[in-house]
């Protein structure tokens, strides 16, 4: 018999209050009675239009029927069919505008708990599973993999079985790109990361760490010098935004990338960590996406009193519900409708050598209302006459997207990109270079978790046929 | 793992170290720099590269111990490995057609002025070097300028080597002497560079500084090492890190570089205690 309740079995949380002061996981995950109560809400439903909204098409109501009958590992098994990361994608997809806003129960009530389940199936096989997968032998055609976000473990995850030798050059000193650097511990826990490059490196892919390509080696010399037979792009979308107001090079404004990446990759909010970052007490952060919240709730979590300020309403804010509601519980002021137009600093006019000189204190700002649709087909906001006002603050943290790193562009000949830095490729990733694929934010800008991990399964099988037609 | 082959101690502050790292030395160019970590738990810290070598697969590094990493790396041994060394970073420094310079470099920044000084006199540019130091105890790479330009002026705070006073001076009397530099570059102290800067825009010459920001990545993606240079804002680490000295706000750059100040004085002072313990 189906379970004809209206509402989704609600997650298990850590108390808000707590939290805001600890970097452990907010979401504790379903026990299995819950899993398997949810899982009866299904209808196995002819159509199965969930499938049709999941970007890498996880066969959802199998799983799904599989955890009804408490079969955890089966449900587990007929995910890895398409998706290469459950465990990350069950915490950071917005399924509330892919599988979950397709689901028929979501016409009346609460659609299934899809993500919430994946990740139940997804952290029950890592707990139950205490041996690695055996290694893959290699069939001796080498591919280079670029970046080991998303889109680059997924499409090595691919690659190596089907039989590739394949290595995933990393700039950075440890593996996982945004999934460590950018995502909070409190969001997507590093050891469920450290455990799927584990996974990957059991089946056999080598990771070279501290290896920026197109400075340390070009992809030409990989593909000439060293025998890559093909070479993935997976670098992502690095390159932090600014708005170009007064004052935003003070002492106190960061990147979004920069304060994540200090918090999550250096750990600085460890009062061991040797890495620092600013302890403030009333911080802005402008923006209103998953990154803006993320940053907004690992201020919260170092102490301050935490502002998102977003030029247009609650309603067009770009980020996952979920966060955005675990960001109001815990306390975070949305100053929408507002944009800064300048950033105020301290400076001492008796002593220029005074430590405070050029730290934040203030940030101006106007109110905003909604206008006409612009070409993205959102509200424009527009600015409210005579609507100045000052936000008190010691830190500003610019959450505005990023672009994509030029570095691998400007060394790479022949590689066409878009104006504004996208690699341009197909759908299946291949570039104007033989041999070249790219996938990911790389190729789109700022997007998801889930699309450049299908983006990397679809290179990987691109790769494939590539080789396979020119070793014929 | 990142095997340091020698360390040698320059000075009471500064120290000399040749790490094995074939990736990076097949790159390298005067004026680029790499990012280490001592140890796993440990901070990524910018370093310019001070010399290197190809085919022997080596880098060097000289640098002060200023803080809790120098600290660190500066109890590591010779044969100790460094757990994480990524390069050549930046874009190296423009030689080409360089047929007269002066290098103007101070303290510690010597160690970066001292391969770009090396690179032109191989060119054969006529190079003049201008070192400045606090005092005698201080002096580095004082033997090697000398081989690296047809004119070495060291100078001191307070005169126990070379002459008494300050770089902008010894390079104010070569210029007014008649000495005519198509382009000064200068490494050093902040404080320093805008000084330096100053002084040769009074006299129209083409100044470039070498800038050595707090940054994390090095590949453009923190934003940390943002500087403002003809008003714009760049990154040090993708656009630099040698820039215009004209166009740069050092005043800007002065009050970035304190940020973490206190954080760095104190974890500098525990790491000092660390070791003084387990010397105990």
């Amino acid at each position: 018999m189906p379970n004809m309740s209206m509402k989704k079995n609600p997650m298990p949380t850590q108390d808000p209050v707590v939290r805001s002061a600890n970097f452990d996981e907010v979401a504790l995950g379903y026990t299995p009675e819950m899993a398997i109560d949810e899982a009866k809400r299904c209808l196995n439903c002819k159509h199965k239009p969930c499938i049709s909204g999941c970007p890498v098409k996880v066969h959802i109501p199998d799983f799904i029927a599989r955890v009804a009958e408490g079969d955890f590992e089966g449900a587990y098994q007929i995910i890895a069919l398409s998706s290469s990361l459950p465990a990350v994608c069950g915490r950071v997809c917005p399924q509330e505008r892919q599988c979950e806003s397709k689901c028929v129960r979501g016409v009346k009530g609460d659609s299934v708990a899809i993500g919430r389940l994946e990740r139940f199936v997804a952290d029950y096989h890592n707990a139950n599973t205490t041996k690695w997968p055996d290694k893959i032998e290699n069939n001796g055609h080498k591919v280079a993999v670029i970046g080991s976000g998303p889109a680059g473990l997924a499409c090595a995850s691919d690659l190596v079985k089907k039989g590739y030798d394949v290595t995933i050059f990393e700039a950075l000193h440890l593996a996982g790109g945004v999934l460590v650097y950018g995502i909070p511990e409190f969001r997507l826990p590093k050891s469920i990361v450290q455990m799927e490059i584990e996974g990957l490196k059991a089946l056999g892919v080598k990771i070279e760490t501290n290896t920026v390509v197109g400075k340390t080696v070009s992809v030409d010399e990989l593909m000439d010098d060293e025998g890559f037979e093909a070479v993935f792009i997976g670098t992502g979308a690095g390159l932090p935004k600014f708005m170009n107001i007064k004052g935003e090079n003070l002492k106190g404004v960061y990147s979004a990338n920069e304060f994540l990446t200090r918090i999550n990759l250096m750990k600085a909010y460890r009062n061991d960590s040797e890495t620092p970052i600013q302890r403030a007490k009333r911080v802005a952060v402008v923006g209103g996406g998953n990154v803006a919240m993320d940053a907004a709730r690992c201020a919260r979590r170092l102490g301050a009193e935490v502002y998102i300020v977003y030029r247009r309403g609650m309603d067009e804010l770009p980020a996952r519900k979920e966060e955005i509601e675990h960001a109001e519980e815990e306390g975070i002021v949305f100053k929408t409708l507002t944009n800064p137009i300048e950033i105020l600093g301290y400076h001492n006019p008796d002593n220029k050598r005074d430590p405070l000189n050029g730290t934040v204190t203030a940030m101006k700002c106007v109110e905003m209302e909604l206008g006409e649709p612009d070409a993205s087909g959102r509200r424009k906001p527009v600015e409210k006459p005579n609507s100045e006002f000052t936000l008190d603050v010691d830190c500003v943290i610019m959450a505005l997207g990023t672009s994509p790193n030029p570095l691998i562009k400007s060394t790479t000949p022949s590689l066409e990109t878009q104006a504004w830095g996208g690699i341009v490729a197909d759908e299946r990733g291949q570039t104007s270079r033989e041999g070249v694929f790219a996938g990911g934010d790389a190729v789109t800008g700022s997007a998801t978790v889930i699309l450049a991990m299908g983006a990397g399964k679809a290179s990987a099988s691109a790769i494939d046929e590539y080789i396979k037609s020119k070793n014929q | 793992m990142y095997k340091i082959l020698e360390k040698t101690p320059l000075n009471p502050t500064v120290t000399k170290m040749v790490i094995c790292a074939p990736r990076v030395a097949k790159k390298a160019q005067a004026g680029q720099f790499i990012i280490l970590r001592t140890d796993s738990e440990g901070e990524r810290i910018p370093l310019t590269i001070a010399d290197y070598d190809a085919e022997k697969g080596t880098v060097t590094i000289i640098f002060q111990i200023v803080g809790a990493t120098t600290e660190k790396l500066n109890h590591m041994c010779e044969g100790d490995c460094l757990s994480d060394f990524v390069g050549p970073l930046g874009r190296a420094t423009h030689t080409e057609g360089l047929k007269k310079v002066a290098v103007v470099g101070g303290g510690v920044g010597c160690a970066i002025a001292y391969p770009v000084a090396k690179k032109l006199h191989e060119m054969g540019a006529e190079v003049h070097v201008i070192a400045g130091f606090r005092n005698r105890e201080l002096v580095i790479l004082e033997d090697e300028f000398r081989r690296a330009s047809s004119k070495l002026v060291l100078m001191t705070d307070d005169g126990s080597a070379g002459k008494k006073g300050l770089v902008t001076e010894a390079l104010k009397e070569l210029i007014e002497s008649g000495e005519e530099y198509e382009q000064v570059i200068t490494i050093g102290p902040l404080p320093m560079m805008k000084f330096v800067a100053l002084l040769t825009k009074e006299y129209g010459i083409k100044t470039i500084a070498s800038m050595n920001p707090i940054m994390i990545d090095g590949t453009g993606m923190c934003g940390g090492c943002r500087l403002s240079v003809g008003g714009k804002t760049v990154f040090a680490c993708v656009d630099g890190p040698e820039f215009d000295a004209h166009q740069i706000d050092f005043d800007e750059a002065i009050e970035r570089s304190s940020m973490y100040a206190p954080f760095e004085r104190k974890a500098h002072e525990d790491a000092c205690n660390l070791f003084k313990k387990e010397v105990e």
